[in-house]
């Protein structure tokens, strides 16, 4: 199996991604430049947290004009797996593969901090080896991570199960203490209608290892890779 | 008329910082008058700044070498062997002027520049660390509503924009100190540390060479800002007109450094780079007579060939641009297009500029001319050394000196104290600010601001482990230059060892006044001493720094200020060790360097004078520093490593600013949720006990029952290692003898200490 992993002009999570599939792991993980249209055969593609393009006129808006994303939506409409990590999720909004917008935090200051996380649907490729309602520690570092839709989406969002994660207490109570940044519904992840593409917050690549501060986030990137080794995935 | 025609005077010279005698010099090197632009480039390469002109007969007292040295002062940034091949390139630096006129853009660029002189050694940097020194950001005696207000806006901007640039750039940063006094009101001071790792095989240095080798500019476009940055920003005093020098500062762009830095590390893999110098301080003008000098050739360049994002700029303009983001590098001839490939994919201009010479000129043509032509060493190496005079404050008479700080009854209650003390800004937690920073991307911190003494980063793919404190002192080095210097290097470096490291190596900025002033130099010369003295004791050479004078406001310079950065190495990353109590019932020891003499825990009466516990409750401010003792602090040292490879203690916490009482309650308020009993000595004051400040002790936690190993240990290093209190879970006490000296609940502890910075700098109007 392979893992792809997008480099963007200003990716700056990307060898934390690759480190934590391909080192941490023990998958085969590469990374895919973001001029090129070539998934090259990838199980899954992961876009990663940084800056890309700086943030230039809005976090995401430059990059989902890359060729790359061409082929990663064609890749999403075939049921190909795909990862959006926090800039990767701003990405996937802006690119209409997600629905929502990330804005700014509603202490308007970026946050880095652990935090915890519900797991809200367990019927993803990312989560479907966790139990519901399990609670993830996994760290954030963002100044747009405030997630909004409107009010008919939200209900669509909810029909459709497709709330992954929400900002919880560590016992799991969803409250507003514990949302970090005011986001609708504390939703940290959600994913598609194909339930094949998930965009969140947190970094689970910053949580694949306890010696980091918690190996949460290996959860669910283990339950990924085993979703795909079981379902004999898409390949790009 | 062009400026090759304008014709220099030492009317013109002086108003670009140059003195008669500094014109006399150009002259002479020139054997002509020089020509405007010529004027221009060598005030700024002349100017304090860039010459260290006042500091470098004292910077020779600083003890550079050791084996593990790779490059010590002298290129970019300085170099450590830290095993496995690999190599550690570090360096402190300040952006002390810019900062107080524009923050956000100043601290920005502070960072942006440190971390080019990294990577310009062709390492990928890897953490940042920052000292900040305002003026109080509440109103207290001597500081208005008014200056508070702006101090506290002065904190905001710099904290916000070294988060956007570090965060952008994708280096976490880890760690650091901010200090408040009102010295710093108007001086504000930004040194910013950073830490690059390369294989040693990889290192780069800045010494162009090879007769026709054709010089390339890389990066962003040259514009009009920051010029005089280096000569009038950085290297004058402050004045009523000081807001006119908003143009003097720097833009930064940290997306178009991170690209830099990528294209240039990948570039310089293709092996078809000679030499690469970042254009910081003076920019096109520094970056090019710097590389030619230090390799014995000239440089050509023709202007029209430089990226330029402003139309009509002349010669003077372009060559004192401080432009952000930019290098300058010589290429292999015939392989240029290599390197200009590997720009192009990252979409940055690349474009050859010029070409090394043989003859040691600096030549540079601009319209079909030649607008300045000077020799590169006599630019670069040959500003003037000043001696500058040097006289000792007036001794104060030995009543002055001694100054009392009140003490209540014996037996009284000190928890409201001990309570104001952690809510000072100085003592309160930061986490108000170091939660704007990514202090965890590239997933190499182990240990994070707040965790312990030291930020510790791992070091993939070895099992080793690097460990960074930066630690500066201003109220103790104005008591006394000599002992504040000292006691800067033995904290950073206790620091450090506190993490489990070994000291290895240390940067440091040396932030003064005016060095005109005799008194002033009087102070730096004795810094130096200080400094000499502790690195030489400790075994840290020192591998570079940097030099901020001028940090004057309307003739009032701030306290003397040293700041050390000490880089020390893990063998094992897993042996590193944090502040925080790990596990109920747990001992909890005071390791004593001073062994088994060890005397009370501040000396005597003249130094809780200078304590944060005598500024905060009675705001006196004087006497004298605690005595430093290297051979207790290094005995201390000494035994932290070992008990960390011997995984002897669970958790390790020096004991500094605040004194005992606050780093016990530190090593509570880091854990979950654990407190403290702990027996404070009885042999002095209580206030003395629990706040005095003297060095040379660490607070240190271990399992029950490995106390008396871990005391046999101690006295193996001649450190004292006393018992004092358990790890609990019920309220945070001290008590001295049967009386209760402390007794508050952890819930006040971390209200006190958690909330005081957010509140002051959110609730409190900050627009004003």
């Amino acid at each position: 199996m392979q893992f792809g992993v997008v480099v963007f002009p200003g990716s700056n999570c990307d060898h934390d991604a690759w480190y934590a599939l391909g080192t941490v792991l023990g998958q085969n993980a590469r990374f895919l430049w973001h001029q090129s249209e070539d998934l090259e055969g990838c199980d899954a593609v992961i876009l990663p947290g940084g800056f890309s393009y700086g943030d230039y006129l809005r976090t995401g808006a430059i990059a989902r004009f890359s060729p790359v994303m061409g082929a990663i939506e064609r890749f999403a409409r075939r049921g190909g797996v795909v990862l959006g990590i926090c800039n990767g999720f701003q990405i996937l909004c802006e690119a209409g593969l997600l629905p929502g917008v990330l804005m700014r935090n509603g202490g308007l200051r970026f946050i880095c901090r652990q935090v915890n996380v519900r797991v809200e649907n367990v019927e993803t490729p990312f989560t479907a080896a966790i139990e519901l309602g399990q609670v993830l520690r996994m760290p954030i570092a963002h100044a747009e991570g405030n997630y909004y839709c409107d009010a008919e989406m939200l209900v669509e969002l909810e029909r459709n199960a497709q709330i992954v994660f929400r900002y919880a207490t560590p016992e799991g109570r969803i409250t507003a203490e514990a949302n970090p940044n005011g986001s609708l519904s504390n939703i940290a992840g959600i994913c598609n209608r194909g339930r094949n593409v998930l965009g969140l917050m947190p970094h689970p690549e910053r949580a694949a290892e306890s010696v980091l501060g918690s190996a949460d986030g290996a959860v669910l990137l283990r339950s990924m890779i085993a979703s795909l080794a079981r379902a004999g995935a898409v390949t790009a | 008329m062009l400026e090759t025609e304008v014709r220099a005077t030492i009317e013109l010279a002086a108003e670009h910082g140059l003195s008669a005698e500094e014109y006399a010099r150009v002259l002479k090197i020139l054997g002509r008058e020089p020509n405007l632009t010529e004027l221009g480039v060598f005030s700024v390469m002349w100017s304090e700044h860039c010459s260290y002109k006042s500091s470098r007969a004292h910077l020779r007292r600083l003890p550079t070498r050791a084996p593990q040295v790779v490059q010590g002062p002298g290129e970019n940034a300085g170099v450590v062997d830290i095993g496995d091949g690999l190599v550690a390139t570090f360096k402190l630096e300040s952006h002390n002027h810019p900062s107080y006129v524009e923050p956000f853009q100043g601290a920005a660029t502070g960072v942006g520049g440190i971390l080019r002189d990294i990577f310009t050694m062709g390492a990928r940097p890897i953490a940042v660390l920052d000292s900040l020194r305002f003026g109080p950001i509440a109103a207290e005696p001597g500081t208005d509503a008014a200056t508070a207000a702006r101090n506290r806006r002065l904190v905001d901007g710099v904290v916000r924009g070294i988060a956007f640039y570090g965060n952008c750039f994708g280096v976490p940063t880890v760690g650091g100190e901010v200090g408040f006094e009102a010295c710093y009101s108007g001086n504000p001071l930004v040194n910013v540390l950073a830490l690059g790792i390369a294989k040693k095989e990889d290192l780069f240095f800045a010494r162009a060479s090879g007769e026709g080798n054709p010089v390339l500019y890389v990066g962003a476009k040259t514009g009009r800002d920051g010029i005089h940055g280096a000569s009038l920003l950085a290297s004058a005093e402050f004045n009523e007109a000081s807001e006119e020098k908003r143009p003097n500062v720097q833009v930064g762009d940290p997306f178009l450094e991170k690209l830099l830095l990528e294209a240039c590390l990948e570039a310089m893999q293709t092996g078809a780079i000679v030499a690469i110098q970042d254009m910081g301080a003076a920019g096109l003008t520094s970056s090019s007579c710097e590389m030619a000098s230090r390799g014995g050739v000239g440089i050509e360049m023709n202007l029209d060939l430089v990226p330029q994002r402003e139309t009509g700029m002349s010669a003077y303009d372009m060559l004192l641009s401080e432009s952000q983001e930019r290098m300058l590098l010589v290429a292999a001839r015939g392989r240029e297009q290599e390197v200009l490939a590997v720009f192009a994919k990252w979409g940055l201009d690349a474009v050859e500029i010029g070409r090394v010479t043989g003859d040691g000129v600096l030549r540079v043509r601009h319209r079909g001319a030649v607008v300045a032509e000077i020799p590169a060493q006599a630019l670069a190496d040959e500003a003037p050394v000043y001696q500058r005079p040097i006289a000792a404050p007036a001794p104060a008479r030995a009543s002055e000196a001694r100054v009392n700080v009140p003490l209540a009854a014996a037996g009284a209650d000190l928890t409201p104290n001990f309570l104001r003390v952690l809510a000072s800004p100085a003592i309160a937690s930061k986490r108000w600010i170091f939660e704007q920073y990514d202090y965890m991307v590239r997933t190499n911190t182990l240990e994070g601001p707040g965790a312990g003494d030291a930020a510790v980063l791992r070091v993939k793919p070895t099992r080793r482990g690097l460990a960074l404190a930066v630690d500066g002192n201003g109220r103790w080095a104005r008591l006394d230059p000599r002992i504040g210097a000292r006691a800067a290097v033995a904290e950073a470096a206790r620091n450090v060892a506190c993490s489990g490291a070994r000291p290895w190596a240390a940067t440091n900025c040396l932030n003064f006044g005016n060095p005109e002033k005799p008194e002033v130099m009087w102070q730096f010369s004795e810094a130096i001493d200080g400094i000499a003295e502790a690195c030489l004791e400790l075994e840290i050479p020192i591998t570079g720094g940097n030099v901020s004078f001028y940090n004057d406001t309307l003739g009032k310079s701030i306290d003397p200020t040293p700041v050390l950065g000490v880089l020390g190495v893990l063998e094992d990353a897993a042996h590193a060790l944090g502040m925080a109590f790990r596990a109920e019932g747990d001992a909890v020891l005071l390791l004593d360097g001073l062994g088994e003499n060890a005397a009370t825990a501040d000396g005597d009466a003249d130094c809780f004078a200078s304590s944060e516990y005598a500024k905060t409750i009675h705001g006196i401010a004087g006497g004298l520093p605690p005595a430093v003792d290297l051979a207790a602090e290094k005995r201390l040292i000494r035994l932290l490593e070992a008990a960390a490879r011997e995984r002897a203690i669970a958790s390790a916490h020096d004991v500094s600013d605040g004194g005992l009482a606050i780093a016990l309650a530190e090593c509570c308020t880091a854990s979950e949720d654990f407190s403290v009993e702990a027996r404070i000595d009885a042999a002095e004051p209580a206030e003395h006990a629990c706040f005095g400040e003297r060095g040379a002790r660490a607070v240190v936690s271990c399992d029950a029952g490995r106390v008396a190993r871990l005391r046999a240990l101690a006295s193996q290093y001649g450190v004292r290692a006393e018992e004092i209190g358990r790890v609990g879970r019920g309220a945070f006490r001290l008590t001295r003898g049967d009386t209760s000296v402390v007794n508050a609940a952890m819930g006040s502890v971390r209200k006190a200490w958690g909330g005081a910075l957010k509140q002051l700098m959110e609730t409190e109007s900050s627009g004003a």
